[in-house]
């Protein structure tokens, strides 16, 4: 386990050199801690109406105020974060699984190649949210679904990722050995392959979980995404919209949750992508 | 003596856009029990298609068109491919030129060989583990209960090459080809893994395949030389015979441009003209344009193969009739 022992060092080198990566790592971490201690950390349950206190401005009682139907705002944040990391996660985690397969099996086997990267390049001809807009209008609205059709978009986009990495590796001495010496194509697939390009992938996975965080607000926002009352920061927007102007605050706070959280997200991808590409090395 | 691998008429062609390139063009051979036999040739006169053809491993666009070989007394081109997946790095290994890059850098050196051993053979993890450490340590690698958890970057090119060959000996394979196996070393560890090669061979009866450009390997390792010029063998026999009387006029002129210590001269003497393009092959014989003793019937017909002295064949029109006229 060297590399354990040789983490604080090289997380302390990262951070010096990639300064604003290391705001973004910072800020990924609060993003994620808030989101798996949500229930120890909200003050109030995120979905207690308590209409009498509608709109309230921020106090000591609910540091962040209430939205309309008084419920508390920090809370809905905190549960809100939980909701945008589970539906990024998974429907990266769902895009990555289906697309390093599909864009291996295309590599590989040069005969699937034509059917398997034209079908990922029709769907990429369109816009993420019209794709997902489309599957939520086939599937129905529920959580699940949002995961479903956001990571449907991401699909072609881990697929042309692993195609190209698994072109390159493919024609490798120590795969030829591999074959030379009687592995299966399953094992050169599995122990040959995919270890030697899943470097790239972990980046591009942290470089398109902002993208998703983005996209499920924006369903929500539509109205498409996650049902309420569950809360959930584009819902919260959607409906901060109606009380803009009486009670910003119920439009702030969502909505910069959001840019921070995508912020962060974006400058460490930005930062990891070039720590792992040896030409872009400061050092 | 029933030979252990016979060639037979290999052809294997690659079917480009520009048109059918012949890079193996009916080659015929055979392999003796414990013999090792040096394929020579320039760079793309078809000796590392031939290697891999005999794996069959050869991709598209190339494919193997005819002929036959016969291993152990079965025809490796009429085998199922699981079954010649099941040959493969079992009864037939392969050793190939850049040691630095023919093993995957994810894995430690000593799993991969493990590994080569646990896709042949039914035995545990452990003894997996114990069989790699003592091939590792006949191929001379020091420490091996060290190395097995190195990883390939932390070796050097010659150590990375043992572990190759104890990978390619790992189940006790009964032909080793051996591509270009010292190509990318430098002279001393050359010298190192060629004796390496030539004692593993007296230790375990395989026999070797030996592609190589280089004549001073040759010289060095084998017992029969087969010279292959763009993708047929004009010359094969007895190492002595063909260092000491080639016949061919390819071969001759291979010799002529080597420099050599014993004698002083001023030029070293090039083949002339160039290697014709493998997409438009000449009719008739394939050296026929740079030949100094070219006929007119060169430019016609192929060459008989005729054999001038016990083993040693030469496909030229010059020994027809017993010697040059």
């Amino acid at each position: 386990m060297k590399w354990f022992r040789t983490l604080p060092n090289n997380l302390w080198a990262f951070a010096r050199d990639y300064k604003l990566a290391a705001v973004g790592g910072a800020l990924v971490l609060l993003f994620v801690g808030v989101a798996a201690l949500a229930p120890q950390l909200a003050p109030y349950d995120p979905d207690t109406v308590s209409l009498r206190e509608s709109l309230a401005r921020p106090s000591p009682r609910h540091w962040l105020g209430q939205d309309n139907q008084g419920r508390d705002l920090l809370s809905r944040i905190i549960f809100g974060a939980r909701m945008s990391l589970y539906i990024s996660v998974s429907s990266i985690g769902m895009g990555a699984l289906f697309g390093v397969a599909l864009g291996m099996l295309a590599a590989y086997y040069r005969r699937l190649d034509m059917a398997i990267m034209r079908l990922m390049d029709v769907v990429l001809a369109f816009p993420g949210i019209i794709v997902a807009l489309t599957t939520i209008a086939i599937l129905g609205r529920s959580i699940t679904n949002v995961i479903i059709a956001i990571g449907i978009y991401h699909i072609p986009q881990f697929a042309r990722l692993a195609h190209g990495l698994t072109l390159t590796i493919k024609e490798t001495v120590f795969v030829e050995g591999a074959r030379a010496s009687g592995e299966s194509d399953a094992a050169i697939l599995t122990r040959y392959i995919l270890p030697n390009c899943l470097a790239p992938i972990i980046v591009q996975t942290s470089l398109l979980i902002p993208g998703a965080i983005m996209t499920a607000a924006t369903l929500s926002f539509l109205g498409l995404g996650v049902p309420p009352p569950t809360a959930e920061w584009g819902s919260m927007l959607q409906n901060s919209l109606q009380w803009a102007q009486l009670a910003p605050h119920v439009m702030i706070v969502p909505g910069l949750a959001l840019m921070l959280a995508v912020f962060g997200f974006n400058v460490l991808g930005d930062g990891l992508r070039d720590a792992m590409d040896p030409r872009l090395k400061k050092r | 003596m029933e030979p252990l691998l016979e060639v037979r008429e290999l052809r294997t062609h690659f079917f480009s856009r520009a048109g059918v390139v012949r890079a193996v063009d009916g080659i015929s051979f055979r392999l003796d029990r414990g013999e090792i036999l040096g394929l020579v040739g320039e760079s793309g006169c078809g000796k590392s298609v031939s290697s891999l053809s005999l794996m069959r491993l050869v991709d598209r666009p190339g494919r193997i068109v005819s002929g036959e070989i016969v291993f152990e007394g079965r025809n490796l081109l009429a085998l199922s491919k699981e079954e010649m997946r099941r040959l493969r790095g079992n009864r037939l290994a392969m050793i190939f030129q850049e040691p630095m890059s023919s093993m995957n850098p994810v894995f430690t050196t000593g799993s991969q060989i493990a590994e080569a051993i646990l896709v042949h053979e039914r035995v545990s993890r452990g003894e997996a583990r114990e069989r790699t450490i003592r091939l590792m340590r006949l191929v001379g690698i020091p420490d091996p209960e060290r190395r097995f958890r190195q990883f390939p970057h932390q070796f050097s090119g010659g150590m990375l090459q043992r572990m190759m060959v104890a990978m390619a000996l790992a189940c006790n394979p009964s032909v080793l080809i051996a591509d270009e196996p010292v190509t990318a070393l430098d002279v001393t560890i050359q010298a190192q893994i060629l004796d390496l090669i030539k004692e593993l061979r007296d230790r375990t009866g395989a026999s070797i395949l030996l592609i190589t450009h280089d004549m001073g390997v040759v010289a060095e390792t084998c017992d029969r030389v087969a010279v292959m010029y763009l993708g047929k063998i004009v010359e094969m026999g007895p190492l002595a015979s063909i260092f000491e009387t080639p016949k061919h006029p390819y071969t001759v002129g291979l010799f002529a441009s080597i420099p050599r210590l014993e004698e002083t001269v001023e030029w070293l003497q090039p083949i002339p003209g160039t290697v014709p393009s493998p997409l438009n092959l000449p009719t008739g014989c394939r050296f026929f344009s740079r030949c100094p003793h070219a006929m007119p019937r060169c430019a016609e017909t192929e060459p008989p193969t005729v054999e001038t002295a016990a083993g040693h064949q030469v496909a030229c029109f010059l020994y027809e009739s017993g010697g040059p006229a």
